[in-house]
């Protein structure tokens, strides 16, 4: 994987995938080292996100690497209108790994085929954002020991979520059964649905969200936005029903656990947060791990 | 009484490509592919003449013009019965199919409005899938397939 991008999901083959989890595994038990030392990584955010940034900086400077970048395009040369790929040729030169989020779909892709250093795609439109995919990934791996023969309930939005599209297409190389509860206006594409059926694999599509909770490993629950429903009536029938909340986890499996890509709205109660099956935070430091693993192996450190 | 003409009378080529079984449809677009409207050859073509084999169908005479392969591959996204046949000194030297490229690069532009190649000089690249016989184009960008009800070409 050294000096290679990383765009989408599938530019990893399934090995490649668990060696990132693996080695996230080492940097998870010793998140401090100091093998960045003299490198200088990019982290270009043409859209603004916090949450993404943060923590690829984190495991920069945990690693002891030199952070280079700018948080928005208002205050970087793309306001004077200068090209994406003159952007991403300069500071090419300037460093030895490029971290970039951009508002348009492919935008990564092209980067990567004008840059002479790898990219790491932090999310191209709603395109893809495999760093989302691996800390997933990672998570259901820790908290039931393994990826194969899962059960998992996708839950809220599965229609545009490109991480629920990722996750799903990546878990479909483990033997997974997929339990996907939305809103009939906001079902999973059958673009999508196709690389499970491709793999021989089975899904089930509910609206209630109670049908699945007894049934799954991981629930894995999404916002579901306003501004995706054409008709404001039919938000206003559905927003409340995929609200998680304690007492519909009584009669949940032992094991299972709530995931949640962040930030959440109001799709957890807080009162969930206390409960041990509540996850997604733990999820999110998770990302700090699987990124240090992915530079340093991409870098060719380890 | 003069005798009345009852077909429309195309001089036959000398030396070039005759375009045949286009169906009626995709003509003009293949006209665009091609960009023949850009040639300074003598170019001819017809358009919803009876076929027995295809209904109705489309002919393009170029004189003086012979295509590479690549090049006449192109078509198949939208003529993917045509024929390609090639004159020299009024015979026939050489007839074929079109064949459906696998990459298709820089003719097509991708229908998502958010990609990246609608916004920057980027120039556009399609993998071919094949579903079920109706031809999809994968755009090596941003991921999402053109469709034939939704394909542009630039």
């Amino acid at each position: 994987m050294k000096n290679r991008s990383l765009i989408s999901i599938n530019d990893y083959s399934k090995e490649e995938q668990l060696k990132i989890l693996d080695l996230a595994e080492g940097f998870e038990k010793n998140p401090r080292q100091n093998i960045l030392n003299n490198k200088v990584i990019a982290t270009l955010f043409f859209e603004p996100s916090t949450r993404t940034r943060l923590s690829f900086e984190s495991a920069i400077s945990q690693l002891g690497g030199k952070i280079i970048g700018f948080t928005d395009a208002a205050s970087s040369s793309v306001s004077k209108g200068e090209t994406l790929m003159d952007t991403i040729k300069t500071v090419a030169n300037y460093s030895d790994l490029i971290v970039m989020r951009h508002p348009l779909d492919g935008s990564s892709r092209w980067a990567s085929e004008v840059a002479d250093v790898p990219i790491i795609n932090a999310g191209d439109g709603a395109n893809q954002h495999p760093t989302q995919c691996l800390l997933d990934m990672y998570s259901i791996r820790k908290t039931q020991g393994s990826l194969d023969n899962i059960h998992i309930a996708f839950v809220g939005d599965l229609k545009y979520g490109r991480t629920v599209h990722s996750l799903v297409i990546a878990l479909s190389q483990f033997n997974t059964t997929f339990h996907l509860v939305s809103p009939d206006e906001l079902k999973l594409p059958s673009a999508v649905k196709k690389y499970i059926k491709d793999a021989g694999l089975n899904y089930h599509q509910y609206t209630d969200m109670n049908e699945v909770m007894d049934k799954v490993d991981i629930l894995y629950m999404t916002r579901i936005q306003k501004e995706r429903f054409a008709d404001p009536i039919e938000y206003e029938k559905v927003k409340n029903s995929y609200i998680l909340k304690n007492e519909m986890m009584e009669n949940t499996k032992e094991n299972m656990r709530v995931l949640h890509p962040l930030p959440r709205v109001n799709e957890i109660e807080e009162a969930v947060d206390q409960n041990p099956k509540a996850y997604y935070f733990q999820q999110a430091l998770n990302g700090v791990y699987v990124r240090e693993a992915l530079l340093a192996s991409t870098l060719g450190l380890i | 009484m003069e005798n009345k003409r009852t077909e429309l009378k195309v001089s036959a080529l000398e030396n070039g490509s005759v375009i045949d079984h286009i169906p009626a449809t995709s003509l003009f677009q293949a006209i665009r592919i091609l960009k023949l409207d850009e040639l300074d050859n003598q170019v001819y073509f017809g358009t919803n003449l009876r076929s027995d084999k295809f209904g109705s169908k489309g002919i393009i005479k170029i004189r003086d013009k012979y295509f590479k392969k690549e090049e006449i591959n192109k078509i198949a996204l939208v003529a993917p019965t045509a024929t390609i046949i090639e004159i020299k000194d009024y015979e026939v030297v050489k007839k074929g199919k079109v064949d459906t490229p696998k990459v298709v690069e820089n003719f097509v532009k991708c229908f998502n409005p958010k990609c990246i190649t609608n916004h920057q000089h980027v120039p556009t690249k399609f993998t071919v899938i094949n579903d079920g016989g109706a031809l999809k184009l994968r755009c090596r960008y941003c991921e999402k397939t053109t469709t034939q009800a939704t394909m542009e070409f630039k």
